[in-house]
């Protein structure tokens, strides 16, 4: 935000007298770079904003777009020039049924989502097709934000069991790949009882998997 | 005096006359001017502007090695200024020896492009300086010098 603005964030709408507020949750606030209110409320339903990454599911394919399904009233196009390297001649390789890592270009509530898989320098920097294999389960959006604050508790103590991959989108939806069939359904439903565990039973539970 | 055209004065004040009868003829609003409200406040709908999140894409124990040098790349977007701090202190070699070392490097690489007779030249002023690194060369030198003086018969 420029220097002397306020960024009102998410829960938070501007009124002629001042801030109105139409989410129920905490208000934060972030004293750095002009400072920022918003209020941190859950929900399980994603609302297409612009700017953030998710994982689609491709519904189908119409031509030159392919309909993602991303948890919103919508369905999200991706047009199939959106990848990095791709030309009319070099067209991507993407089926129905494929999970895709993009971000939001247009998202408002008078028009279709478009999503992309590339950022505004031409790179892909990790978007795009996701590979074979691996978990896809959707969780609350508050335990998302939980995980993806810098040092994550959650995350520290994971990634010390096991190596695995996981992708996570803002939509709720996260996607796991381990090793065995095993250690990839053990990190998903650790993954998911995280949002009721405290840290006591979260590492009491991580202990007794380490110690099998 | 001839006078083809008007007086510049007269062409003025003809123009003058123009705009007046104009900009009597628009219309405007006898209205004081709406103040422009400066909003000091700006709307944003997505919490990644707000919150500091990392990159949604990891992998951990070297599971998928693109990503992990990913996640670096992307999370020391955030800590660039402290990446150029430390670049300043880790430096191996101080700016001293720097400098030693390229006066001695100048000498050495401009040896190498002087022509036959020069280096002889060199060789000379050298040997009084430096021993080491003649060595070789001493031992011929004595050969040639005696190979280009005339060596008197012995009786």
């Amino acid at each position: 935000a420029p220097q002397g603005r306020l960024l009102c964030g998410p829960g938070l709408r501007r009124s002629r007298a001042g801030l109105l507020v139409t989410k129920c949750g905490l208000l934060r606030h972030r004293p750095g770079g002009g400072g920022a209110y918003w209020v941190d409320s859950q929900q399980k339903r994603y609302v297409p904003v612009k700017g953030d990454h998710v994982i689609g599911i491709v519904t189908a394919k119409a031509g030159d777009v392919f309909r993602l399904d991303v948890g919103g009233s919508e369905p999200a196009s991706l047009s199939y020039l959106a990848f990095e390297g791709a030309t009319k001649r070099n067209r991507p390789n993407v089926q129905v049924g494929d999970l895709i890592y993009g971000q939001f270009v247009v998202a408002n509530k008078d028009m279709e989502p478009e999503m992309v898989c590339i950022d505004s320098s031409g790179k892909s920097s990790g978007m795009g097709i996701i590979g074979q294999d691996g978990f896809l389960f959707k969780v609350s959006l508050g335990l998302i934000r939980k995980l993806l604050a810098p040092k994550c508790e959650i995350i520290q103590e994971l990634s010390q069991l096991y190596p695995f991959e996981m992708v996570l989108g803002m939509n709720g939806r996260i996607w796991v790949k381990a090793k065995t069939v095993q250690q990839t359904l053990i990190i998903v439903n650790i993954l998911e009882a995280c949002e009721y565990m405290t840290a006591e039973q979260r590492k009491q539970a991580l202990a007794k998997l380490s110690g099998n | 005096f001839m006078q083809r055209g008007l007086d510049s004065q007269t062409i003025k004040q003809l123009e003058e006359e123009e705009k007046k009868i104009i900009s009597e003829e628009h219309w405007y609003l006898d209205v004081p001017d709406l103040k422009e409200k400066e909003s000091c406040i700006i709307e944003e709908r997505s919490f990644l502007r707000c919150e500091d999140l990392v990159y949604g894409r990891m992998s951990f124990k070297g599971f998928n090695p693109e990503i992990e040098k990913l996640m670096i790349q992307m999370n020391s977007k955030c800590k660039e200024e402290k990446i150029e701090e430390d670049d300043k202190m880790e430096a191996d070699v101080s700016d001293e020896e720097m400098a030693r070392r390229y006066e001695t490097l100048v000498g050495t690489i401009g040896k190498k492009f002087l022509r036959k007779r020069d280096q002889r030249v060199l060789k000379d002023d050298d040997e009084d300086e430096d021993d080491e690194v003649e060595e070789g060369n001493s031992n011929t030198r004595p050969s040639k010098r005696a190979k280009k003086m005339f060596l008197k018969p012995q009786d």
